[in-house]
């Protein structure tokens, strides 16, 4: 494993993660004869958008009247003003001509009777600037996700890009003048690290759900973009902004679709009320995320909870008949039946607050390419660009709106892939390897074969510090917030973070070596668990899934501002919300109710 | 609760063997991925592919008590015990429970598994009834988990020349859909003794199928296509 053997090969593009959004850049990027290499630690159609469920919001107008105009407004409310309004319209104006794309490359949506995509009601939608509910969300089932993800991979076999299928990301190589010249990977099969030459890296590594302890992700989703952009020296934005969605299955984390309310479901408490009707009498169950998470955890604490523990509220489906819920939701049906042995037909389904996507991220702007303030503004940093749930560009700001995130993913990964073709036409050549920057990310992953010292009181082991991180993170960075929590949970996971120096693993083998990737893992996700914490401990407001019982209201005095976190001395700075759009009025923050 | 795992390391062990284990932390929900975690929290070297749990990625198809399926969808309370557990037959061992699927990829990939379309495509979305949509259900939900294609004892003959109940249900997905104009081609790709017609409908695959899918209604759906296209 030294820089001289090591394996070396070259790419135009390096895409790290192959979900929806690094697939659809890489298929941009292969259909313009770009030399393109996809690096994922799964099989691509094993990546979290195949768990996405609902759907890909998108004004086709296909049921109700729609335009982009009110969806970009709806987006910016959802975000509760964070959101960067310019990457907003063009994600909304986007939106449309993606879907129709996507039609046309194969995804099998569901139709309504005249041939066209069938689009259901989702949260925090409406019609001409926050009159009646809209329908905007297109659907496939609530398989969407899988539907869209396989549907990416078959077109870039069909476009023959390269995948490195089953190779897990260390770190970034840098060079003294801050370009980004490809990565240092991992091949799980043979244990053996591999250089990756390029000339533009596109980091779609996807979301860290694995921070909290019940939540709707896949083991997978470790963040690991986000924290090799903490290594290389760069910021997270918005990190205090982690999304619970309000159905995930009680005390297990899968998660049930908001389509199933956009269907008609609603929820209840334990006297049977329809408690939503009293916190947003117009949208009720289908207000936005942030909103009803709140309603939920509010009925829970003051003890209209249901259960023998009164912990959560349950999600009434069977009003709405065995043939609808089985045609629209079938995917539902068959995981409350398998994992809870409930048909929704018949019975409701316990659920509660379950973290769910990770708002902040890595800084971009609206062509994908990562950004860093300097002096009065911003610079990109050469040869680096992110999209998806691991960027922040910000479309989603404090609060995502279902159905924007496989929107994001597909829009801003294509947005990703036209600029990298700029950046090649004007970078023909491979910049010369900065070979320290090598040698750094080689001693990140022989850290990991350390001899085992467990005789020694002082080690620790991955799964029991995973464990407590994500138990920390449940009980100090909830729903709910205060001063005095936050500042507990922050100290907590700077402990953590200290004895993860401790951390051995005693599996050194090469093949196949899990154990190795999971520690590996956990390293980025404690790094995150500190960004987060610190950002929430450090805005003093409530904004969005960000809320502080002691500063209840949101101050966009002092807080309509972007947070950033540097990893070294976990220092934060900020940088202002872009609030003027691209080409129509800005919408003003105004409060925000549903 | 009382497993029996199969192991095998290249780098240390000569041969594969079954390990026994005992799980005390077991409940009634539980499924097999959950034992298997809590097993390799006490044995890190314990090595299988799993991710989302609940059955839409399809990493972690293994045999249990000699039938593949998902860990994440098999209860433990369902199971006889000791759970034998395998890796699914017929692919190479990497180690333990991780297999090499590079075959089960190939032949997915050789179906060209992606809608073709020749003319002009609409400025909007193509139209598509609701019971031409229809067709498409049973066969556009498959997860690539591979229970079907390596419990079908057609596979195990002949693994580089037939295609395989997951990859011919790929092909029948696209030759099903309204919108796809590549009907021909797809038909002659899978002419022949073996590619399409080692199949004996011998049905392991529908019965390990963990999404409920029927390969082999799709393979006798090809057949009669083959026929409308000769008369």
């Amino acid at each position: 494993m030294s820089l001289e053997n090591l394996q070396r090969r070259k790419f135009d593009t390096l895409v790290i993660g192959a979900g929806g959004g690094g697939l659809r850049a890489a298929l941009q990027l292969a259909e313009a004869d770009a030399h393109v290499a996809v690096v994922s630690k799964v099989f691509p159609t094993r990546s979290h958008t195949v768990a996405a469920q609902g759907g890909m919001n998108a004004a086709l107008a296909n049921v109700l009247p729609d335009n982009w105009h009110w969806h970009m407004y709806d987006t910016i409310k959802g975000s509760d003003y964070l959101g960067d309004q310019d990457a907003i319209e063009y994600m909304c104006r986007a939106a449309s001509h993606l879907v129709y794309e996507l039609e046309h490359q194969g995804v099998p949506f569901s139709r309504m009777d005249s041939g066209k995509i069938y689009q259901r009601p989702f949260g925090g939608q409406s019609q001409n600037f926050g009159g009646e509910q809209a329908a905007r969300t297109c659907a496939a089932a609530d398989r969407t996700g899988h539907a869209i993800l396989h549907t990416l991979y078959q077109q870039n076999i069909r476009a023959k890009t390269h995948f490195f299928d089953e190779y897990f990301a260390i770190d970034l190589i840098k060079d003294k003048s801050g370009f980004i010249l490809g990565a240092l990977v991992l091949e799980i099969e043979t244990g053996e690290p591999l250089l990756i030459e390029a000339k533009t890296t596109l980091l779609a590594t996807g979301g860290a759900g694995q921070l909290f302890r019940t939540n709707t992700n896949a083991h997978i989703n470790t963040g690991d973009g986000l924290a090799m952009a903490l290594r290389a020296g760069l910021p997270l934005q918005d990190m205090e902004f982690f999304q619970f969605h309000p159905t995930g299955i009680a005390g297990k984390g899968m998660l049930i679709t908001e389509g199933a309310r956009g269907e008609g479901g609603y929820l209840i408490n334990k006297d049977g009320e329809r408690f939503m009707e009293r916190y947003a009498p117009h949208a009720k169950d289908l207000a936005s995320r942030d909103v009803v998470s709140r309603a939920i955890a509010t009925e829970v604490r003051e003890g209209r909870g249901c259960g023998p523990q009164a912990d959560h509220v349950m999600l009434k489906l069977d009003h709405l008949g065995r043939d609808v819920l089985y045609k629209r939701l079938p995917g539902i049906c068959d995981m409350s039946k398998t994992f809870m042995h409930i048909d929704p037909a018949e019975e409701s389904i316990p659920v509660f607050p379950t973290a769910h996507y990770t708002m902040g991220g890595i800084p971009t702007n609206r062509f994908g390419q990562v950004v860093v303030p300097v002096d009065q503004g911003e610079e990109s940093i050469p040869g680096l660009y992110a999209v998806g749930e691991c960027a922040c560009v910000s479309v989603h700001g404090a609060n995502r709106l279902g159905g924007n995130s496989l929107l994001d993913i597909v829009v801003f990964g294509r947005a990703a892939g036209n600029d990298i073709k700029k950046y090649l036409k004007e970078n023909r050549h491979h910049r010369q390897i900065d070979e320290d920057s090598v040698e750094l990310a080689l001693a990140h992953l022989k850290r990991w074969n350390e001899p085992d010292n467990r005789d020694d009181d002082s080690s620790e082991t991955v799964s029991g510090l995973r464990a407590e991180l994500q138990k920390t993170m449940e009980d100090y960075c909830s729903v709910f917030r205060t001063e005095e929590i936050l500042q507990q949970g922050l100290d907590k996971v700077l402990e953590l973070e200290k004895r993860m120096k401790h951390v051995r693993i005693h599996d050194h083998s090469k093949v196949f070596n899990t154990a190795r990737i999971e520690a590996m893992e956990l390293e980025n996700l404690v790094d995150l668990a500190v960004a987060t914490v610190k950002s929430a401990l450090e805005r003093k407001e409530s904004r969005g899934a960000h809320s502080r019982i002691d500063y209840s209201e949101r101050d966009d005095v002092s807080w309509l501002k972007h947070s950033l976190y540097y990893k070294d001395g976990h220092r934060m700075d900020y940088k202002p919300v872009t609030l003027k759009p691209v080409s129509v009025e800005s919408f003003p923050p105004k409060p925000r109710v549903y | 609760m009382r497993f029996k795992i199969y192991r095998y390391n290249p780098e240390t062990d000569k041969k594969p063997y079954m390990q026994d284990f005992i799980l005390d932390e077991v409940t009634d929900d539980m499924m097999l991925r959950d034992a298997l975690l809590l097993l390799k929290e006490k044995d890190e070297t314990l090595t299988f592919r799993h991710s989302c749990g609940e059955g839409v990625c399809g990493s972690d198809a293994i045999n249990i008590n000699g039938t593949n399926g998902l860990a994440c969808k098999s209860r433990l309370s369902e199971l006889k015990e000791p759970v034998e557990v395998r890796p699914v037959p017929s692919m190479p061992v990497i180690r333990d429970l991780v297999v090499d699927m590079e075959q089960f990829y190939h032949h997915y990939r050789a179906v060209k598994p992606y809608l073709t379309v020749h003319d002009p495509v609409p400025e909007v979305e193509f139209k598509q009834t609701p019971e031409q949509r229809d067709k498409l259900d049973g066969l556009y939900e498959c997860i690539l988990c591979g229970c079907c294609t390596t419990s079908c004892p057609s596979f195990w003959w002949n693994p580089d020349k037939f295609r395989g109940p997951a990859a011919l249900l790929q092909s029948y997905r696209f030759l099903a859909d309204s919108r796809d104009q590549a009907t021909a081609e797809r038909l002659q790709e899978l002419d022949g003794p073996y590619r399409m017609f080692r199949c004996h409908s011998i049905m392991n695959c529908v019965n390990v199928c963990p999404k409920g899918l029927n390969p082999t209604e799709a393979i006798h759906n090809i057949k009669k296509l083959m026929v409308k296209d000769l008369v």
